[in-house]
């Protein structure tokens, strides 16, 4: 998972987790396959229909904010999409993520000059984040090292599953 | 490291106090940016994100949970269900806390569970619910985590947080009538934004600040989630003391934050210069006063959620529409945030007031505040409601409305049929 490559959905300021999953849908099931289908509908209705897997998510300030919701981060996954870069992320969603193995990047700069469509490739151990279609080159801000760790395990659930064994 | 140290310290602050002591092995004094493992007093779920940690901590091989008495579920966000499938995901819960022996409580919100049974002073609270900031309000250390993390923290008792760096807001001044701390609450989120303390801490100080109830302090505490904080805190002081004796409890510690500690932000405002605020859709930071918006039609007034569904704010409502009526065409709904909520306002008489007004009483749950039963909005449709948020979608049909005020302007609103400032019924 080190080196990701794919293509840019881009989304504005502020998407909360009420546009990303409504309460109503993830109410109503645990199953990511489910809440995918719904995805990022208050923005899009035709968005879970648009993404393939691999795709990846620019957006700017503050993604994610709102409620704790996990299933935001985990019908984001499910949908395919490989990694979320924005310029900053609400605090509980960006713990939702890492802990679910879904890898979001904090690059500051990123959202003004990558358009829908560009193909972007993040290596997450670097913190790398290259606009392959423009030619540019962004520095992500450091994942510390317990996170990267928890990433690089598929999340959290695998990690502690894996911490459990060996203990 | 020496705990009475740390305490009596005038170099950190609240947060930085109380993740040093609270450190599975307390060995040094972390500072902000710092990330420390710390132990869990208590850590919360409700139906919106229980059933998912359960799942998980199934999933992790967890066979016993840490501790039992030291754990809370709460099935509120649509109570009674409303459907099947919720149905199903509430006896996920019932199952589980059955069988580990974890108090469940049906039929209340989560933050004001916690608040009447539980917080204390020098505690620390995690919450499957982003508004688990609310119990900073007694001087609690308490913050939204996820459910893979609620889920952790079942099993071991344990969870990593990074320190933040704190913010001070000062609140000056005094409340003009018809002001009440969400109508600060609301001005401070339209001045710093919606991730102007976003990983931060917000300590919440000054003169008028150390004159609100605890339910009031709960309403900044609560709203402060808002800006992106990790937590908020209004001090323990004469105020906390003497709520603490009414409830019957005691801190755990009681923690300051030391005057000469590093900050990010010190910000002061002058409470007696505001005038009722109202957050206009679709963001929480867009902020204006009544005056600006007054006049708008609405379909709907709610009173509830665990920002302003307290006793004092049905009290405040009943003020307003005590000998009044509901405008035609509009419906009241008065969701009461506990059932002790429910069964204080209506020993009082204040049920029976706000239902002569024509307003819809529903039992205590989230309700109409996230839009899944008990006052949907349906297209087009524009609301007033106490409660946090005013996303697209948020009570109900994308399309619809909802602007964001103290439980007064939605009272004063809901006789008038259109946004109306409440002083001209005070
Ligand atoms: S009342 Fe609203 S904001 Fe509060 S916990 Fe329930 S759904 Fe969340």
């Amino acid at each position: 998972m080190n080196v990701i490559r794919g293509r840019v959905w881009r989304f504005g300021d502020n998407v909360d987790t009420d546009v990303i999953i409504p309460f109503k849908y993830k109410a109503r099931t645990l199953d990511p396959k489910e809440l995918a289908q719904h995805v990022m509908e208050g923005i899009d209705p035709e968005f879970p229909k648009k993404v393939k897997p691999g795709d990846i998510m620019v957006a700017g300030r503050n993604f994610g904010c709102g409620s704790s919701r996990e299933q935001a981060p985990l019908a984001i996954k499910a949908a395919g999409i490989a990694a979320v870069v924005a310029e900053s992320f609400a605090r509980i969603f960006f713990r939702n993520a890492i802990n679910i193995g879904l890898p979001v990047l904090e690059v500051k700069g990123v959202s003004e000059k990558t358009f829908e469509g560009d193909v972007l490739e993040i290596d997450l151990a670097q913190g790398v984040v290259k606009n392959l279609t423009r030619g540019l080159t962004f520095k992500a801000t450091p994942i510390p090292d317990m996170l990267m760790e928890i990433l690089r395990k598929g999340g959290l659930v695998n990690y502690l599953k894996e911490r459990r064994l060996s203990q | 490291m020496n705990l009475k140290e740390v305490l009596d310290s005038e170099d950190l602050t609240f947060s930085e106090k109380i993740i040093s002591i609270k450190q599975e092995e307390p060995r040094s004094i972390k500072r902000a940016g710092e990330i420390a493992v710390v132990k869990v007093d208590l850590a919360a779920g409700q139906d919106g994100t229980a059933p998912l940690a359960i799942k998980i901590f199934e999933e992790i091989g967890g066979e016993r949970v840490w501790n039992p008495s030291n754990i809370l579920l709460v099935l509120d966000h649509t109570y009674p269900s409303s459907s099947a499938e919720i149905s199903n995901l509430h006896k996920i819960v019932r199952d589980f806390s059955r069988k580990h022996n974890v108090r469940l409580v049906e039929g209340s919100i989560i933050h004001q569970v916690i608040l009447e049974d539980y917080a204390v002073p020098g505690m620390l609270i995690v919450g499957a619910d982003s508004h688990t900031t609310t119990h900073g309000s007694v001087g609690a250390f308490a913050t939204g985590i996820g459910s893979t993390e609620l889920a952790a923290v079942m099993l071991g008792g344990k969870i990593w947080f990074k320190v933040p760096s704190t913010i001070r807001v000062y609140l000056d001044g005094y409340l003009p009538k018809g002001v009440y701390s969400k109508d600060v609450a609301l001005h401070f989120i339209g001045q710093i934004g919606a991730d102007g303390a976003n990983y931060k801490s917000i300590e919440w100080r000054g003169e008028v600040t150390s004159k609100l109830s605890i339910s009031s302090r709960a309403v900044l505490c609560n709203m402060s989630v808002e800006t992106g904080a990790k937590n908020a805190v209004v001090e323990y002081d004469v105020v906390t003391e003497s709520y603490l004796k009414e409830v019957g409890r005691s801190p755990m510690v009681v923690v300051k934050s030391g005057r000469k500690a590093e900050v990010e932000d010190e910000l002061h405002i002058d409470c007696s210069r505001l005038d009722p605020q109202v957050a206009v859709p679709h963001r929480v930071d867009n902020v204006k006063s009544v005056r600006e918006v007054e006049g708008t039609p609405i379909d709907q007034a709610f009173i509830g959620s665990c920002t302003n569904g307290r006793l004092e704010d049905l009290i405040e409502a009943a003020k307003v529409l005590r000998g009044r009526r509901v405008k035609d065409g509009v419906r009241l709904i008065v969701t009461p945030a506990s059932r002790r909520v429910y069964s204080e306002a209506l020993k009082l008489g204040i049920l029976e007031v706000l239902f002569e007004a024509g307003a819809i009483i529903t039992n205590p749950t989230c309700g109409a505040c996230v839009g899944t039963h008990l006052g949907v909005l349906g297209e087009g449709e524009v609301a007033i409601s106490s409660s946090n948020r005013n996303f697209v979608g948020r009570m109900g049909h994308p399309k619809s409305k909802v602007y964001l005020a103290s439980p007064a302007t939605v009272a004063a609103s809901a006789i008038e049929g259109v946004i109306t400032d409440p002083r001209k019924f005070l």
